[in-house]
């Protein structure tokens, strides 16, 4: 089933008769119910001076990218393509985005799609049409519940409409790389930058043994970038051999290649992705090698792992009594019911999370299980 | 403005409930002296008083949690406190209400410079949170004009903004995990020194949510690098239209300056009798501050004053010493207090869409003409945050009443025009029965049903931030407990 207007989407839940699975692009795994794709798309406003943009949630994002590329500014959150490691087809939207808080390399330095997230208008489990926040920058207005319906999964209710906070796009790029550390010192090398005064806008640790590349991002006007990658440079000398790329068109691929996993694209075994305190990422990796022979990918500064692994898995049982949590992204339906697509939560915060359910899902019609 | 009659059956059972509360918690803890509990009976919306039944001031997360426990078997309202700097009147007690002040969980628990965090109790002032990792030449981005005195409790409460929100974002934005007590007593944590959440954003959920799902008694917040340097340039000119179109014209150049502070007519003239900060006597001024290395600030500002100048400015000063910014932030940073001087006044928060700027200002003029009380304006521009402020005279009867129905016709108009009733102050009693002008019946319902789920018999600051009548029946509480 496909809704084009907000009025239908309503419609459509309100007569629901079972479960719904809510998709935008439909990029990512699915789950039981009937298909219920939100194609409520266009742009509504778009304020280049305001930094402001109201689209459609099922607006695809390349549309939306475009847009904002014709006036040089851009989603500063840098959100993934999943199309490559699920080896899925179809056309992201931004309402998938949102509803599951896609956030890319750059969340270190400007947040993830949650910050940027100014206000939703969606529909509830009882088909009520609900919004929250607005479209300015600065609104305590009531409660979050912009936050609450980012990265919900539409569990909760189904996006008709968001507001974002755009951004400049930057002028100029360079990414310092460190070649050849260990994890360990690649994390610290990667602590150093984005503890320093130069505004590091990625950073993220691939490869091993000679092959290993520890990459420090900055984006900005022309001059800055040269003289902030020039400082870094000179910062994590001491930790190897150091070169900075300065090529546009490479920057953009190797930032895409982080971003989109795409060293695990096309190959066999189950994806996951840990987040976890940034200096407990070595340590996490080194288990995860040890009990999987798990290949791994730092980014946020050690802060996220993307691991491959083989088929079937249980990550959270290598993480042992690491804060931070591991969710599957890509496995067979088995590996997904028998170990859940989302880190447990502890009893009481689960307890919360229920009970919000029960409210604004009464009939728990929504994404059965997905978050559970 | 209208609170709930106070609940008899409480009232008349305060020395039993005193009593409890002084089993699980120091004597000093417990206030329940008239003469001592007055010292809370208002925030800094001051126009509002009303003592509390007793204050608790617990010095642990545990202590928070035996107090509250004992309040929800008593089923006793508790209004959770910071420093008490609310202009919203968000920590205002009732009459049977216990004050939980988190004033002695004040200590620094952890600094990571590694991992880019500080964790703290949030009895801490905001500004001591930046003093506890400066020396590393850290710094905590969110800095609201009561940095000196508000408490990270409050700041998260009321998801506090600042001056420099443009870039570096709000108290969400800057805040990764808390410890909370919820209402049952029951201690739970969110978030923490992970970027993200493991299921739903409920720390996203906990900010800003006034104080009416739980207590925060510990908060993980990010903390940063601080710049180079930093540096401001200040523009006036004849017209808020150019000035507004100026902000505009800067923000589309890619420019992303630290802050931009806009100040009009009457601010500029009072501030000019209280410090003299040397401005020029325009109906608008701009501060656009920039931050980077020298040559960074250097090539920004240049960008800046080169679209200052296509927007026919009466003056552009660019600071070039540390003296000459200190000059220029002067008049700015005095603008309340030399506001202060000339009269009372009501400070406004409504936030609108930048480019509604000359409009509003426009029509906030007719208004004060209209009701005869002089305003003056002085905000955050670069995102549209407003602070009007009403001037009226406390002593004259009927002039706050008439300040109050100002007040309301321009956050009915920033609601008009895309914004919000409030950008970073809050809801609290002040603007709580305006809420129906910017949410409608159903978007306010799925608002409390958030209440609902964490403080289900509504005991947790319950006269706060919806309507009244909106929130009634949630608040009838037949189950006081014996």
């Amino acid at each position: 089933m496909m809704v084009t207007s907000e009025s239908e989407l309503a419609e459509a839940i309100a007569g629901a008769k079972g479960p719904l699975q809510v998709v935008g692009g439909g990029t990512r795994l699915p789950v039981s119910g009937e298909v219920l794709r939100v194609g409520i798309s266009g742009v509504k406003l778009y304020e280049p001076g305001a930094l402001t943009l109201v689209v459609g949630a099922g607006t695809p994002l390349a549309e939306v990218e475009d847009l904002l590329a014709a006036e040089g500014q851009r989603l500063a959150f840098e959100p993934m393509d999943y199309r490559p490691i699920m080896g899925s087809e179809g056309e992201p939207t931004i309402g998938g985005v949102v509803a599951a808080n896609i956030s890319g390399p750059r969340r270190v330095q400007a947040g993830a799609c949650r910050d940027f997230l100014l206000g939703v208008r969606f529909v509830d489990g009882q088909g009520r049409v609900i919004k929250s926040g607005g479209r300015v920058m600065k609104n305590v207005t009531g409660y979050d519940l912009v936050k609450l319906m980012a990265g919900s999964w539409g569990t909760l209710g189904v996006l008709s409409e968001v507001s974002l906070k755009v951004l400049p796009a930057a002028e100029a790029v360079a990414t310092v790389v460190v070649h050849g550390l260990e994890d360990a010192a690649a994390i610290k090398a990667l602590s150093r930058a984005l503890g320093s005064a130069y505004d590091v806008s990625g950073a993220a640790h691939i490869g091993q043994g000679t092959e290993a590349r520890s990459l420090v991002r900055v984006e900005g006007f022309a001059d800055s970038v040269v003289y902030r990658a020039g400082r870094l440079r000179e910062l994590l000398g001491g930790f190897g051999e150091i070169s900075v790329e300065d090529d546009p068109a490479r920057n953009a691929a190797l930032w895409k290649r982080i971003r989109d996993v795409e060293d695990f694209a096309g190959r066999a075994g189950d994806v996951w992705r840990l987040s976890l305190k940034p200096s407990d990422g070595p340590v996490a990796a080194a288990a995860l090698r040890a009990a999987f022979g798990a290949e791994v990918i730092h980014d946020w500064g050690g802060g996220l792992i993307w691991a491959l692994v083989p088929a079937g898995a249980d990550l959270r049982a290598a993480m042992g009594d690491l804060p931070g949590h591991a969710r599957i992204i890509r496995a067979s339906a088995d590996t997904v019911a028998r170990l859940g697509r989302f880190h447990p939560r502890p009893a009481p915060v689960a307890r919360l999370e229920a009970g919000l359910k029960e409210k604004y899902d009464p009939r728990g019609i929504f994404n059965p299980g997905l978050m559970g | 403005m209208q609170m709930p009659t106070p609940d008899q059956t409480i009232l008349s059972r305060k020395d039993h409930i005193v009593r409890r509360l002084r089993t699980v918690l120091p004597d000093d803890a417990v206030i329940d002296a008239p003469e001592e509990t007055r010292a809370y009976e208002c925030d800094a919306l001051s126009a509002y008083r009303c003592p509390p039944l007793a204050v608790v001031l617990p010095a642990s997360t545990k202590e928070v949690a035996a107090a509250l426990k004992i309040c929800h078997e008593e089923g006793v309202p508790v209004v959770p406190r910071g420093s008490g700097t609310s202009l919203a009147g968000g920590a205002l007690p009732t009459e049977d209400s216990i004050i939980l002040g988190v004033a002695r969980l004040n200590r620094v628990l952890e600094t990571d410079y590694d991992n880019r965090f500080i964790r703290v109790q949030t009895g801490l002032t905001n500004l001591s949170v930046t003093g506890a990792v400066e020396d590393e030449g850290f710094f905590y981005a969110p800095d609201p004009s009561s940095q000196l005195a508000c408490a990270i409790a409050g700041n998260i409460a009321m998801n506090s903004g600042g001056a420099h929100c443009l870039k570096y974002g709000v108290t969400t934005n800057n805040l990764m995990g808390v410890k909370m007590v919820l209402m049952d007593g029951s201690i739970i944590d969110l978030g923490g020194p992970c970027a993200d959440m493991a299921g739903l954003d409920l720390l996203g959920l906990i900010c800003g949510s006034e104080g009416q799902l739980g207590v925060v008694t510990e908060a993980t917040l990010r903390i940063l690098h601080k710049p180079e340097g930093a540096r401001p340039v200040m523009m006036g000119f004849d017209s808020n239209e150019e000035a507004g179109a100026c902000v505009s014209d800067i923000i589309k150049a890619g420019i992303l300056p630290v802050a931009i502070e806009f100040m009009d007519r009457p601010v500029i003239r009072a501030t000019e009798n209280f410090v003299g900060a040397g401005y020029p006597d325009v109906e608008a001024l701009l501060i656009v501050e920039v931050e980077g290395s020298e040559a960074e600030i250097a090539q920004q500002l240049a960008r800046i004053i080169e679209i200052g100048q296509r927007h026919n400015p009466v003056e552009i000063r660019e600071s070039g010493s540390a003296e000459e910014s200190a000059r220029i932030w002067a008049g700015r940073k005095a603008a309340f207090g030399a506001m202060g001087q000339i009269n009372d006044y009501m400070c406004l928060d409504g936030t609108i869409p930048v480019s509604q700027l000359p409009f509003v200002l426009r029509r906030i003029g007719e208004l004060s003409g209209e009701y005869g009380l002089g305003v003056g304006n002085v905000f955050h521009a670069g995102d549209g945050n407003m602070h009007p402020l009403i001037l009226y005279d406390a002593n004259k009867p009927g002039d706050l009443e008439k300040a109050e129905s100002m007040g309301a016709d321009i956050l009915k108009l920033c609601v008009e025009v895309g914004g919000c009733l409030t950008g970073e102050h809050g809801v609290g009693v002040e603007k709580r029965e305006l809420m129906d002008a910017q949410y409608n019946a159903d978007d306010l319902d799925a608002q409390m049903a958030v209440k609902d789920v964490f403080d289900p018999a509504w005991l947790l600051n319950p006269a706060k931030v919806f309507p009244l009548a909106a929130t009634a029946q949630r608040r009838a509480r037949p189950m006081a407990a014996e």
